[in-house]
């Protein structure tokens, strides 16, 4: 598998974000996204996402499961963690796995993994920030997609979480999988540079 | 379609949690519909004879005063971008939203009207008539208002442009509606023209709604 992105430019409000942006990650590695803020990383993750329409330039998939688009098989971890306040830490992570289907794997396995089993039948709003992140990436481990793109992963989580979730990306990438991320801090695992915008 | 059954069990039991939507529409269609008594005056015949007009009026806008949230707060939480992003197809997870949504906000409509039937007095062949026009026509409110709740999505407070946009296109729901109810009530009249008018109205939407907020949410992702 080989995503790429050839001469990708972005728009956002009339304004021009970046442009000529050139990447490529194939299975197995990481491609670690860095530039100051507003310089376009979240918008870079959409692109890729298909949650917006690059103003120039193409992004693609070569391998992969041929029938099913790039965001199909994508993971997106943004800011915004799509979790219901109303609705239990298990109950969130099993109707994502209902919703987005894929192999059929075990969420209380999950939650054990991201050291959330205690909460599962605590409500999502009780969480805290950390949590919260924690019960996001729990989703990436129940239902498999071969691509993660990661917006700041490691915002909210304390030192140990951020140790696991290095592990976890590790296990991802040992699987063949693929990891885009957008980050300020080291992601703890072996990633390539892209930088966007100027130079810090 | 366990995708789909997912995303209909979860709407339906956020809305019946607290904090839901459910209750908010039935609890407004229930003071608009007590108020009025106390506004016309204790003309029992007048009563009657607005009564099936009220009853549509007062469904028409709680199943608006919900249905603002119908999609806006998938996109504040991030939980739009995954289902856009999702191996199920757009339109079919909007056609899931809004039948969960009719399930626990337009069918608590249909469940209360004998009750206030009562308060109007209304007989009991006029309420079930009432009772199954809004039964037949509800859907119809629900599957065009998602329209107007995809173009409203990205909008903060949403709700006022959202009624403006829906209300003309459920006029003629409003209009057959109350035609066929009234028609069961007087028996001069013939029922079965608006009542199939009404049903086609709701098979329409079914159709049309889907597609037509799938690709306005498309058009508003940001």
């Amino acid at each position: 598998m080989r995503l790429s992105g050839r001469d990708v430019g972005c728009v956002r409000g009339g304004r021009e974000v970046f442009s000529g942006l050139h990447f490529k990650a194939a299975s197995g590695e990481a491609l670690a996204v860095i530039g100051p803020n507003g310089s376009g990383k979240t918008s870079l993750l959409r692109l890729i996402a298909g949650l917006l329409a690059p103003a120039s330039g193409s992004i693609s998939l070569e391998g992969g499961e041929g029938e099913l688009t790039l965001s199909e098989q994508s993971h997106y971890l943004g800011h915004r963690d799509a979790l219901k306040p109303a609705l239990s830490v298990s109950e969130n992570l099993r109707f994502w796995r209902g919703f987005l289907g894929g192999a059929p794997s075990n969420p209380a396995e999950s939650l054990a993994v991201v050291e959330l089993d205690h909460a599962a039948q605590l409500p999502a709003a009780y969480l805290s920030a950390g949590q919260r992140r924690r019960l996001s990436i729990a989703r990436l481990l129940t239902v498999r997609r071969p691509i993660w793109l990661l917006d700041e992963p490691a915002n909210a989580l304390d030192a140990s979480g951020q140790k696991l979730f290095a592990a976890l990306m590790g296990d991802h990438l040992a699987r063949g999988g693929v990891i885009i991320a957008a980050t300020h801090t080291p992601l703890g695992i072996t990633a390539r540079t892209l930088r966007i915008g100027d130079a810090p | 379609m366990t995708a789909l059954g997912a995303l209909i069990r979860r709407d339906i039991r956020i809305a019946l949690r607290v904090g839901g939507g459910a209750l908010i529409g039935v609890l407004f269609f229930l003071t608009v519909v007590v108020l009025m008594p106390f506004a016309i005056g204790p003309d029992l015949a007048l009563l009657a004879r607005l009564g099936p007009a009220i009853l549509w009026l007062g469904a028409l806008l709680a199943s608006l005063l919900t249905l603002d949230r119908l999609f806006t707060a998938d996109h504040d939480d991030g939980s739009l971008d995954l289902i856009v992003m999702s191996r199920t197809p757009l339109e079919l997870a909007c056609a899931a939203k809004a039948l969960a949504h009719w399930l626990a906000a337009g069918l608590p409509l249909v469940v209360a009207t004998p009750v206030l039937g009562l308060l109007l007095n209304l007989d009991v062949g006029a309420t079930a008539a009432v009772a199954l026009t809004l039964f037949a026509g509800t859907p119809a409110l629900t599957f065009i208002g998602m329209i107007g709740a995809g173009l409203a999505v990205t909008l903060h407070r949403g709700g006022l442009l959202l009624a403006v946009l829906v209300l003309p296109l459920s006029i003629p729901v409003l209009i057959f509606g109350v035609a066929a109810s009234e028609a069961a009530i007087m028996e001069s009249q013939s029922f079965g023209a608006p009542f199939s008018i009404l049903c086609a109205l709701s098979l329409f939407s079914l159709v049309v709604g889907p597609f037509a907020a799938a690709a306005s949410l498309r058009h508003g992702l940001d």
